[in-house]
């Protein structure tokens, strides 16, 4: 019976003795991310993740924070809500990290958020657009991508040169395409637009052909797209065969032109796309050094170039969260929310720092990202006429 | 009333794709008795294989078709002989759980060989649409919806005109009678569920293109298929052909004129309608007994 338990007895003291750390004054400062890395949105989930390994590179080949490495701690939350709390959890459970950046979806970021809130550790928000994830009163979110309402006010100075008097709305069907529709449809509405009632598709839905016929007969002149790269593939692709010839918005930064040029080829020629970096461009970005070394990085690592409207994300994420945690002094979630708030840094983005959003006393962060709109013009990515050499 | 020819035609071309999925499974799922949960892994298959012959090896797209449907049935086979041979005399609930966790290992095996980046699959069709009056169409969309009338005619010839589906039917009716007449069992199993994988292999390289290829793309297509094969009755192949189109232009009318936000609901409608009022599907026939 006994002899039963010795294999067992031997494999705990050895498994115990491999996981000690040899040192601990340079154990590495962990960071958990949480992107959807496999399921419908799996490519922009990678590239962000992609981005964050360049901020982590780069903070650890200048001698990482206070002495100490960055090590990122990376889940799949597969596209999926569920999974993005189990991530969550698991990452503050088992790991044991101290600041997070996620999720990506809105969905899946409000999935996540009452994790944050049960055992107090902060999060950095570098997708999700949702309105209510900063308006919730979670105290532990701060968020460095615009809300669809920032976004459309960013919008609004465009809406006349762009020509819009009557707009359609095609978005995915999650928190994030709903807000978008509301964000969009009341900020057209005030500049004068008529504004038609929204379609929505499911995530996971590849055909759209109904919603496209159905906007068809709306008479408008434009169609704001609210989705997911591959889903917005599909509806140019789609909306071509059926000789679908509007002005088509999209929004959210998630619609990777080059990938679009790739995949939809002249289905996607004359579109036009909100995105918060344009990689053509580096050197138009507020800190044009920094835009431009992460450009020359992400080429270096052999990543598609479609993927630099994601990828910066992850690295401005990771260097928010890596700043904070230098200002904080140590590693500890609670520290590391209070420096998140005096947090100034340059981004590839722009610069990022947090005003406060949501209910009184429970406030989230809130930074205040830059803003542009390109157009696809002869297979390439150019700046739309109304913005090109004035 | 243009839109309204627009919607049905939209409704025509995805019901096709629909009906395509449910004969597959229709045949595993119906008459093999296995509730095949990989079913959507190998349409996935499918798409890849198509897309792996085509950018990989620089096949033409009609060879790199005959391809992926070989790769679906071999692999069909493989299936079959490996985990279902051992465990054809357990309970429906056993396979059913030895094909959930084929359906997880093979697509996160698919994940793992491809990773997440959805692929765009080439093919030789113009992408300008075909217009007749109010109503446009895709090239590639018609030839899909033609392959897959002749696939389901074909597979209704095979099972119904041809000693090897009289075998079929005969073996999934009573297996030691039609064992007792010199019916190779085994090799009646075998065949069955590569078939019906080929099937499902050649629903997803027909409609990669259409789509794009990504590793989760089998979800909701094995969904769709299972709904098929509910609305046409187990193992009814012009059930199942009829079953696809109907659900198709049901979805579609949905969207069109009630909610494009309960687009998959009204699906599901219908299914919970036919459950509750004809168990046995839409078009199935009075139940034989014995």
């Amino acid at each position: 019976m006994l002899k039963r338990f010795v294999p067992v007895v031997l494999v705990v003291l050895l498994a115990g003795a491999l996981l000690t750390p040899p040192g601990f004054a340079q154990a590495p400062i962990k960071i958990g991310v949480i992107q959807p890395l496999s399921g419908p949105v799996a490519a922009s989930g990678n590239y962000v993740r992609m981005g964050a390994e360049i901020a982590r590179d780069w903070i650890n080949a200048r001698g990482g924070i206070n002495g100490r490495k960055v090590e990122l701690v990376i889940e799949d939350n597969k596209s999926d809500p569920k999974e993005a709390a189990s991530a969550a959890e698991k990452l503050i459970v088992r790991d044991r990290v101290p600041a997070i950046m996620g999720a990506w979806g809105s969905s899946m970021t409000l999935a996540a958020m009452p994790k944050l809130e049960e055992y107090g550790v902060p999060m950095v928000v570098e997708t999700s657009s949702a309105a209510s994830i900063t308006k919730r009163g979670n105290p532990w979110i701060f968020r460095i991508s615009p809300p669809s309402e920032m976004e459309a006010l960013g919008l609004a100075r465009y809406v006349e040169k762009l020509g819009v008097k009557k707009a359609d709305f095609l978005a995915v069907n999650t928190d994030w395409g709903r807000g978008a529709v509301a964000a969009f449809g009341d900020m057209l509405k005030k500049k004068g637009v008529t504004v038609d009632a929204p379609e929505f598709m499911d995530q996971a839905a590849t055909d759209m052909n109904a919603q496209i016929t159905k906007i068809k007969g709306s008479g408008a002149d434009t169609l704001f797209l609210t989705t997911s790269v591959e889903q917005i593939t599909l509806v140019l692709k789609q909306a071509q065969e059926q000789r679908f010839q509007r002005k088509i918005i999209t929004t959210g930064g998630s619609s990777a032109p080059d990938q679009l040029i790739k995949q939809a080829g002249a289905a996607a020629e004359g579109t036009y796309h909100l995105l918060f970096f344009m990689p053509w461009f580096p050197e138009a970005a507020p800190d044009g050094k920094l835009a431009k070394a992460f450009v020359d990085e992400w080429k270096k690592r052999g990543h598609p170039f479609a993927g630099l409207t994601e990828g910066f994300r992850g690295h401005d994420g990771i260097a928010t969260i890596a700043e904070a945690v230098r200002v904080a002094g140590k590693d500890e979630p609670k520290a590391i929310r209070e420096a998140l708030w005096k947090v100034k840094l340059m981004g590839v983005n722009g610069p990022i720092k947090f005003e406060k959003d949501g209910p009184a006393g429970k406030e989230s962060g809130q930074s205040q990202p830059s803003i542009f709109v390109v157009q696809i013009k002869n297979g390439k990515v150019a700046l739309p006429d109304f913005l090109a050499k004035k | 009333m243009a839109e309204l020819l627009q919607h049905l035609v939209n409704g025509l071309v995805l019901g096709g794709t629909y009906a395509l999925l449910g004969i597959g499974l229709t045949l595993i799922f119906g008459l093999m008795n296995v509730v095949n949960f990989a079913h959507g892994e190998f349409y996935t298959l499918g798409a890849y294989a198509a897309f792996a012959a085509l950018a990989g090896l620089g096949a033409g797209f009609f060879p790199a078709l005959g391809l992926a449907i070989a790769a679906g049935a071999a692999l069909g086979a493989l299936c079959e002989v490996t985990l279902l041979r051992p465990l054809r005399a357990e309970s429906i609930d056993t396979t059913m759980l030895v094909m959930i966790g084929v359906w997880i290992a093979m697509q996160n095996g698919e994940l793992l060989v491809w990773g997440g980046v959805a692929k765009s699959i080439p093919h030789p069709f113009s992408t300008a649409p075909l217009v007749l009056g109010p109503v446009s169409i895709a090239p590639l969309r018609v030839f899909v919806l033609l392959v897959a009338g002749a696939l389901i005619a074909a597979s209704w010839v095979l099972i119904q005109k041809t000693t090897l589906g009289r075998a079929m039917r005969a073996t999934f009716q009573d297996r030691d009678t039609a064992a007792l007449m010199g019916v190779r069992i085994d090799r009646i199993h075998t065949a069955t569920f590569a078939f019906g994988s080929a099937l499902a292999a050649a629903a997803g390289a027909l409609l990669g293109p259409v789509f794009l290829a990504y590793p989760s793309m089998g979800d909701l297509a094995a969904l769709k298929a299972f709904s098929v094969v509910i609305l046409g009755g187990l193992g009814n192949l012009p059930g199942a052909a009829l079953g696809g189109l109907l659900l198709g232009i049901a979805e579609e009318l949905g969207a069109g004129y009630v909610s494009s936000g309960y687009r998959d609901a009204v699906g599901f409608v219908i299914i919970i309608l036919v459950l509750l009022l004809r168990p046995s599907g839409l078009f199935a026939r009075a139940e034989r007994i014995g």
